[in-house]
């Protein structure tokens, strides 16, 4: 394959402020090519070594309610009605009926079409673009394959944001990008996130979903993602919950240097989300371990970490029950959506 | 104080000083007083008994027997009653057999022996528990997979046992030497006299306890304590077939020295000043935790660790700048706590060698860096420290610290990097790191080092021989080279020279 180095690509600030001016298809992927490499037995050997911290009694209970507060409580499904919807989101705003202390999610996370039904029954709990209250994400651009072209992307993208999502978690073109294209998903994540802009001039905020399980080395996903922050994603975010592996513990913490890296070099701060795969809070719970030895207490925030997931709310919601109560109770007494 | 200074001096409230999570002590069963085991059974040793202290508290754990020179007579008299009438006439199998017995009794008293273990020696419980106590397993086992199969270790068709092994192991890893040193032997069909380190001799005691259970004739194992002169008098003891070592090199030497011409086989596994080398194409986030890994592991009480960082001049300060915002996150304190990075230096003793050695360095013009630890107010501590600006003739560049302390020195080519690396009176170890094949298997040949590793460090395993070139001592350790250290060929005698034969 042959890569014109005249292809000049969308000029993106913080890829002109790093590559420079002149920035085509070859200086990005010069300088995506000349990131360090990925060992993954080293990867893999310091996630599980930071999946054995024990985490107990008051960090526990922390560490449950925090997990609740970053949930963008999710159903991208076929079959999703505004019924399941309204359900979803009455769920986001009061998770455990039988105890008022707990907290809110983040954000629930469904299909574009399904906005206006989430931002309805979501009511004064909905922020609306502010920062408080719940969001709501709206998946865009063809997810979960990606497979259409640029404009019906856009549309899809405008679409939502019409609607009222506060977030689009778009996917990238993973084909383009296991063939060395790292121009076109560049200029397609430039597009979306211009595709955000709302009538007032601000943006709705941008996840941008590498699908890790389809880039098949960490290698890979180190280059997607400097390429989804360079391009102006708010966020990097792991799958989209269909392909299998979907969000994993060294995933995610190769991500999440990613971040410290970028953080270090220009002082901004981007968000992760792994989503798909996590389902106990004991998972949950190292992925926080992760992300405050990584990149630092302070990413524990909705802002600039996310948990993508569904059946997880149900789990922490009873192991809080234990930990209030002293005992475990059962399924029965968390509801389902 | 009042309450209100109190509240101030409280701060907030962070995910990251986790709650504590110690790990329970009531899987411990702790006698007060510890015996000699010989021949089977605890028996009361003759010199004046001393107390083991946890090195974290400087509480007093047990008081243990000190075997006198007429104890080490009756412990090598047990072995070789024991060789001769019952270890040497079993078969292969039937050692085997006890071997995986034993292998699965640590299996299934692991929890009280990683509690034992950190306990004793200081180490932090996460690597007592998934480290150590693991591997002491992993030899038993593997060495029990050897024990009938002794024709195909290399040394010709039935090699031979030697007889009497008498062993002398360190405190850095107390139950993991012990398993290092017993698990061969056994395997080989040789009976043992194994003496532990004075400052942690608890793990050998209930490993005694586990000989008991597993039913291991008796005398076939004898465990005595006691401090420099029990292991003196038992290495020279002229009943003695074998002798293996591992410690410094100054105490390896007086072996060699005290040993030399009395016919006993020996091994010794000595000290290192390892080189942990970093090219400027390393995977890097995997590097930093490599070279924590290196050096910080068991506080740095590691013959083999990478306590000599050589970096290439073009990555030096991105190197060092991640080293130290990653040590930053180390945890210090309770051995036993299961969030703990860092447990405690060994002993009084041992903190005190790497204070002056790191006040060396300091004299000697290298600039110091210590993570900013809280260090608690009993025990004994030492926060991970690095020095930069090294020269290769400085002290800390040159001698043995064993401790948390690493020194940074730099390199611009290959070549380089590689004189560096052998230029030290040991040879024990080395780390590479770099993502190019090539370059990791070109350099690899070249390092005079008995044990290399890529792109990791610190990674053992019983099927990989362990050993040293130099001053890091003699013999290998682990694998089938392993065995070697206790048997000996039965049908490779050199043909007798007769009288006008052809040469």
């Amino acid at each position: 394959m042959t890569i014109e180095p005249a292809i000049a690509l969308a000029p993106a600030e913080r890829a002109v402020n790093l590559i420079g001016s002149d920035l085509t298809e070859k200086s990005l992927k010069l300088h995506l090519d000349g990131l360090s490499g990925v060992d993954a037995v080293g990867l893999e050997q310091r996630a599980a070594g930071l999946g054995t911290r024990s985490i107990k009694t008051t960090s526990k209970a922390w560490a449950l309610d925090t997990i609740i507060k970053l949930i963008d409580l999710t159903t991208l499904e076929g079959a999703d009605t505004p019924g399941k919807v309204r359900s979803l989101a009455a769920k986001a705003v009061l998770p455990d009926p039988s105890d008022a202390s707990t907290p809110r999610v983040a954000a629930v996370c469904v299909y574009g079409d399904m906005v206006p039904y989430a931002a309805d029954a979501l009511g004064s709990a909905w922020s609306n673009g502010a920062d408080n209250g719940i969001n709501v994400a709206a998946v865009a651009t063809a997810f979960p394959s990606g497979r259409s072209s640029l404009p019906i992307k856009i549309m899809d993208t405008k679409e939502a944001v019409a609607n009222g999502a506060d977030e689009i978690d778009m996917v990238i073109d993973r084909g383009a990008f296991l063939s060395g294209r790292y121009g076109i998903v560049f200029d397609q994540i430039v597009a979306v996130k211009e595709a955000c802009r709302r009538e007032n001039g601000t943006y709705a905020h941008l996840k941008v979903i590498l699908e890790t399980g389809e880039l098949n080395t960490y290698d890979n996903v180190r280059k997607a993602s400097w390429l989804a922050i360079l391009a102006g994603g708010d966020f990097i975010k792991t799958s989209t919950g269909k392909v299998a592996p979907a969000a994993t513990l060294p995933v995610t913490l190769l991500m999440l240097e990613v971040v410290r890296d970028w953080h270090l070099l220009t002082g901004e701060k981007i968000g992760v989300k792994p989503a798909g795969g996590i389902r106990t809070s004991k998972d949950a719970i190292k992925y926080l371990v992760t992300v405050a030895e990584t990149v630092g207490e302070e990413w524990l925030q909705p802002h600039l970490f996310r948990f993508g997931a569904s059946s997880l709310l149900n789990d922490v919601l009873l192991q809080r029950q234990k930990l209030t109560t002293g005992h475990y109770s059962g399924p029965d007494y968390v509801t389902i959506d | 104080m009042t309450e209100n200074d109190k509240a101030l001096s409280v701060k907030a409230p962070s995910f990251l000083d986790y709650a504590p999570a110690p790990e329970s002590t009531s899987v411990l069963h702790l006698k007060k007083h510890y015996g000699l085991f010989i021949d089977g059974e605890f028996v009361d040793g003759r010199g004046d008994a001393f107390t083991t202290i946890s090195p974290a508290t400087e509480k007093e754990i047990a008081s243990i027997s000190n075997a006198n020179n007429a104890d080490v007579d009756v412990a090598v008299a047990a072995a070789r009653k024991a060789y001769d009438r019952t270890w040497s006439k079993l078969s292969g199998a039937d050692r085997g057999k006890y071997l995986f017995r034993i292998a699965r009794l640590v299996q299934e008293r692991a929890r009280e022996l990683a509690v034992a273990e950190s306990l004793d020696n200081g180490k932090p419980i996460k690597e007592s528990r998934d480290v150590d106590i693991p591997l002491v397993a992993a030899w038993f086992f593997y060495y029990a997979g050897w024990a009938d199969k002794l024709d195909y270790a290399g040394l010709g068709p039935n090699p031979q046992s030697l007889g009497v092994a008498a062993q002398v192991i360190p405190w850095n890893f107390p139950l993991l030497m012990l398993a290092w040193k017993i698990a061969p032997a056994l395997a080989a069909g040789n009976t043992v006299v194994i003496k532990p380190a004075e400052t942690t001799p608890l793990s050998a005691m209930i490993f005694a306890e586990i000989l008991q259970q597993a039913d291991l004739p008796k005398g076939v194992v004898n465990i005595i304590t006691g401090a420099g002169d029990t292991g003196q008098a038992l290495v020279n003891h002229p009943d003695v077939n074998k002798v293996a070592f591992t410690g410094s090199t100054g105490v390896g030497r007086a072996i060699a020295k005290s040993i030399a011409g009395s016919g006993k086989k020996v091994t010794l596994e000595l000290g290192g000043k390892n080189a942990n080398i970093v090219f400027d194409d390393a995977p890097m986030d995997q590097a930093i935790e490599g070279i924590v890994n290196g050096i910080f592991f068991n506080q740095g009480h590691v013959c083999c660790a990478g306590s000599r960082l050589l970096v290439q001049e073009n990555v030096h300060d991105e190197v060092v700048d991640r080293l130290k915002a990653r040590l930053s996150t180390l945890r210090m304190g309770d051995p036993l706590d299961k969030n703990t990075d860092i447990g405690a230096i060994n002993s009084k003793a041992q903190l005190d060698r790497i204070r002056e050695l790191s006040n060396v360095g300091e004299a000697e013009g290298a600039e110091r860096w210590t993570a900013d630890c809280a260090i608690p107010e009993n025990g004994f501590w030492f926060a991970p420290t690095i020095f930069t600006n090294v020269s290769t003739s400085s002290r800390i560049a040159r001698e043995e610290v064993f401790g948390p302390v690493l020194s940074v020195l730099t390199f611009r080519t290959p070549a380089e990097a590689i004189a560096k690396a052998n230029n030290t009176p040991y040879g024990l170890s080395a780390g590479i790191w770099s993502e190019k094949g090539s370059r990791v298997l070109a350099v690899a040949d070249k390092l005079r080092a008995g044990v290399i590793w890529a792109n990791t460090f610190n990674r053992f395993d019983p099927a990989s021989p362990f050993g040293g070139y130099k001053e890091s001592g003699y013999g290998r350790e682990g694998g089938r080279h392993g065995l070697a250290a206790y048997l000996e060929s039965a049908g490779w005698a050199a043909p007798a020279v007769t009288k006008g034969g052809k040469k």
